[in-house]
């Protein structure tokens, strides 16, 4: 799904509402191999404060579910990188895993990445991911296992996700010395490329995580901060750091 | 472990292997006897049990039906049953070697248990709490601040109950290693629905040997309130293998088709939130909603999970009590025993009068789980006198 260097770029849909929403993608795609984009859910508790209040802009502003597949399907006929949806489990679970993960499917969504679901708990959701061809990405995180790297490999079918750090997503001055252990760790397990999120900010942290050996990085707070400062005016900011990040991928 | 479909362990992946360290710790301790005795002991001596099972006999003849009996765990230490869980998960908490509790509180009471647990422990103790909890409980904010907990007040989401729990996993996920959380329900992803559900057994196991030594015979009825469920659990395990009707009374708010109730299980659908598959109160996308209650406890849009199973599979019936008839029946156990119930033991009370008098004859339990004094701002709103 991803080829090193890749840059991956997150946003919540509907923050602040679905329009700018689809302008954003816009932008992103210029520079994004590819967007992980957010289903807004109303207790976003793996998520840092950043990332937290824009799940709540986008509930505010009236998003629902269906609208996030819309603009992905609007999207997706304008443009070929590939979209993993990141959501919590509920909104999945509520509408049926099936008919949520082949409506996604059908609306072009690429893969999916739920949070708050666990490899033990993912026996449904994995066939019905395997039926209608969407990859899948699994979290990994500096606590976890050389045996349950294995089995999270195994799974993912898209990429795996390694967490940098012990917390929530948001912006942090420094990458945790955890992330580098943890890609060493994946390197050696894992089949899949590995692209490391939480706390990647800046290009010098692109650069670094990179030459640790991972295939890409995914970058969300520092983006969905502009969205909160310039609200639906944010494009030419996020324009701007999306060029910054991207410096940090020529190696 | 699950309860039928529901439960489980619906977390982020940082959180898989704190909870696995939990349950090794748990279920190796849970046995040990050194564990067992210190627990046994601050149980009896430091928080009063075992509780008396009381006859209610002025109430019972008002309402002139079955005999209603009142497990009195409102006479606990800290006024309510949360102390036999917090006690217990706080001794886990050292044998484990962890150095700080944190804990999210709703109306406080669960704050407070906590905090006093913490100081009898030596832990440091920090409670999340809904801002706009923080605003409308300021003694218990002041209790747990004389306790020596750090009060945080939380603002996001509703600013509640719920917004706690996530923000207290959000502390967790990066504490774990120093830090237990001490959750105050049989919620959230396994195993704490079910250690809670063990420390709690002992309302339960109590009242069987009470009853069987005052009647010679089990109760036809054991009644008590649902929010999270804890107390419920609590006194109804250890009498499911048992020809006991038990029943769990919800939070029926202004009525449940006002939409301004806590009646999960009797209003909600089946979600997962906070670690759990379960009944919660929720749109059709999976957005959780406000809830309402007069009773703070009972003020969750979630229900612990063995409860969504024991519904499903009939052992339990679910009802639910309006605000209205909670308060009355809260000035009426006032005025007949002169014990002012918690606001949520008085749901589980208003039920039981009611299916007293249906009864005409044969025991009505109910579980008093918790004392009314810190209720009293909200009935001196309600009610003039």
């Amino acid at each position: 799904m991803i080829r090193k260097p890749a840059l991956i770029t997150y946003i919540t849909a509907g923050d602040p509402d679905i329009p700018s929403t689809l302008e954003f993608l816009r932008i992103l795609a210029k520079y994004s191999d590819l967007i992980e984009l957010g289903i807004p859910f109303s207790d976003p508790m793996a998520d840092g404060k950043t990332i937290e209040k824009s799940h709540y802009r986008a509930l505010k502003s009236g998003t629902k579910v269906m609208d996030v597949l819309n603009v992905v399907r609007e999207f997706k006929s304008e443009f070929d990188v590939p979209i993993v949806l990141m959501s919590y489990y509920n909104p999945i679970y509520v509408r049926g895993v099936e008919s949520f993960v082949g409506n996604a499917r059908g609306c072009g969504v690429d893969g999916m990445l739920i949070v708050d679901l666990p490899v033990e708990e993912s026996d449904e959701y994995l066939d019905v991911c395997c039926k209608y061809d969407m990859k899948t990405v699994f979290l990994a995180s500096p606590n976890t296992s050389n045996e349950r790297l294995r089995v999270i490999d195994e799974v993912s079918t898209g990429f795996v996700y390694l967490v940098s750090l012990y917390g929530t997503t948001g912006e942090r001055d420094e990458i945790s010395s955890l992330a580098f252990d943890l890609v060493s760790r994946a390197r050696s397990i894992c089949r899949n490329p590995l692209a490391v999120g939480f706390g990647i900010s800046k290009s010098e942290h692109v650069k670094d995580i990179l030459n640790a050996g991972a295939d890409g990085v995914v970058v969300g707070s520092a983006i969905v901060k502009l969205i909160e400062k310039f609200g639906r005016y944010a494009g030419d900011e996020i324009e701007r750091k999306c060029r910054e990040l991207r410096r940090g991928l020529i190696l | 472990m699950k309860f039928g479909e529901y439960g489980g362990m619906f977390v982020a992946e940082t959180l898989v292997q704190p909870l696995r360290e939990l349950e090794r710790a748990y279920m190796e301790l849970k046995d040990d006897e050194d564990f067992r005795s210190q627990l046994n002991y601050y149980l009896k001596n430091y928080a009063g049990r075992p509780t008396p099972l009381y006859f209610a006999r002025n109430l019972t003849e008002k309402v002139g039906g079955a005999k209603i009996y009142l497990k009195r765990e409102d006479l606990l230490h800290s006024g309510a049953h949360k102390i036999n869980n917090t006690i217990g998960q706080a001794l886990l908490a050292k044998f484990m070697g962890k150095e700080r509790l944190i804990a999210e509180t709703g109306a406080g009471q669960h704050g407070v248990a906590t905090a006093i647990a913490g100081a009898l422990m030596g832990l440091k103790v920090e409670v999340y709490m809904g801002a706009e909890d923080v605003e409308r409980q300021r003694m218990n904010v002041f209790r747990m601040k004389i306790l020596g907990a750090n009060v945080i007040p939380v603002k996001s989401g509703t600013r509640t109950l719920k917004d706690a729990i996530n923000e207290a996993l959000r502390d967790w996920v990066s504490s774990f290693e120093n830090t237990h959380y001490l959750i105050g329900s049989v919620v959230g992803p396994h195993p704490y629905p079910t250690i809670v559900r063990d420390f709690q057994s002992v309302i339960g196991m109590e009242t069987k040997r009470q009853i069987l030594e005052i009647e010679g015979v089990l109760p036809d009825v054991i009644v008590a309130c649902v929010g999270g469920g804890s107390n419920a659990i609590g006194i109804f395990h250890p009498f499911l293998e048992d020809k006991v009707k038990l029943v769990g009374v919800e939070a029926g708010g202004r009525g449940v088709d006002t939409g301004m109730h806590s009646a999960s299980l009797c209003a909600g659908k089946k979600g997962v939130l906070h670690g759990m598959l379960s009944y919660f109160i929720q749109d059709e996308d999976g957005q959780i909603l406000d809830t309402h209650s007069i009773a703070p406890g009972l003020d969750y849009p979630g229900v612990g999970p063995e409860h969504a199973w024991l519904r499903d599979i009939g052992r339990v019936r679910y009802v639910t009590v309006t605000d209205d008839q909670a308060l009355n029946a809260f000035l009426e156990l006032s005025r007949t025993e002169g014990i002012l119930p918690a606001l949520e033991s008085a749901h589980a009370l208003a039920y039981a009068i009611e299916i007293a008098r249906e009864m005409g004859d044969g025991t009505v339990v109910v579980n008093l789980s918790g004392r009314g004094d810190k209720d009293l701002e909200i009935v001196m709103r309600e009610v003039s006198l």
